[in-house]
């Protein structure tokens, strides 16, 4: 299966998502007006991940900002992977990054953390 | 002529740093992202910053997604809209946004305001995740979240007016206190 790779844009994040390694990330800022077309392609390649994924998922996010539009799309994607895990198909984690000193992008992780059925690890990187 | 001076002395007196009345394209949000992204490097508080920062995506966005285009025979302008970022009291940004929205809309708005200025911030929470779990996304990309994230971000009443100028719309006004 082909890596997905998106470069960095002025407001979309850098996705490398490999089906190879099993690891997936996202990083930078995602706050593009429609964040449903940026992220359609994503997860595109996440449904076909799905029919044979790696016996290890991990996702890796690093995001700056993101804009609420996107933060669905986030939630989208973390839902595509709940059933991997749910049906014994992969070892699915999360790690949440964010910069020291930034409690909103801290707080945000924890909100995903409460929703999403998933390990979901949240790491501060200085 | 219009009284350049007097419409220059009226930003300044309400601390106005950027102000911008016209159409509202992608362009130009990029364009003031850009700018304020710059303006802030100086200042020295980078959790103010962030804050700010994530707080004006989410108002300018609101307005790109919600803006109305009057028709022609209702007002010389069509889809134009009014935004301003200016300083508050105590070190605080004020970001200010205008636009016209239809009159059937505006109860919706409201209740919808009215409903997070009136939570505290676990209640706030809760009415995200509630909203992130539930909304379905609109076609313009919009999930239905801004106002709770702004409301959750700024710690502060959200300010607003509504201004009926016709039978069918209305000019929206809204102030947003970062601090």
């Amino acid at each position: 299966m082909e890596k997905l790779t998106v470069e960095q844009g002025v407001k979309t994040p850098y996705i490398s998502f490999s089906h190879d390694s099993g690891v997936m990330e996202l990083k930078g800022k995602s706050i593009p007006e429609n964040s449903i077309e940026f992220y359609r392609p994503v997860y595109a390649w996440l449904d076909e991940y799905a029919k044979q994924p790696k016996n290890k998922t991990s996702m890796i996010v690093q995001l700056e900002y993101f804009n609420t539009s996107s933060s669905k799309c986030l939630l989208d994607i973390f839902r595509k992977l709940e059933p991997l895990l749910k049906d014994s198909k992969s070892e699915v984690t999360v790690t949440w990054l964010y910069e020291e000193d930034d409690e909103d992008m801290m707080e945000a992780g924890e909100d995903y953390q409460t929703i999403v059925k998933l390990p979901f690890d949240i790491q501060k990187i200085s | 002529m219009p009284d350049i001076y007097k419409i220059y002395k009226d930003l300044e007196q309400d601390e106005i740093i950027l102000s911008f009345k016209g159409d509202i394209t992608q362009d130009l949000l990029s364009s003031v992202f850009s700018i304020m992204e710059s303006r802030l490097e100086q200042e020295d508080k980078p959790q103010l910053k962030k804050k700010f920062y994530h707080i004006l995506i989410e108002c300018l966005q609101n307005l790109y997604h919600h803006n109305e285009t009057m028709n022609a025979e209702e007002n010389e302008s069509n889809g134009s809209a009014i935004f301003m970022i200016g300083r508050g009291e105590n070190n605080s940004f004020r970001i200010i946004t205008g636009n016209f929205i239809l009159n059937s809309n505006s109860e919706i708005l409201q209740t919808k305001i009215d409903k997070v200025n009136g939570m505290n911030a676990e209640e706030l929470r809760a009415h995200y995740l509630d909203k992130l779990n539930t909304n379905e996304m609109t076609e313009k990309g919009g999930a239905g979240l801004g106002m709770i994230d702004i409301a959750r971000k700024s710690g502060h009443k959200i300010d607003y007016n509504f201004h009926k100028v016709s039978e069918k719309y209305s000019f929206f006004s809204l102030v947003v206190t970062v601090q």
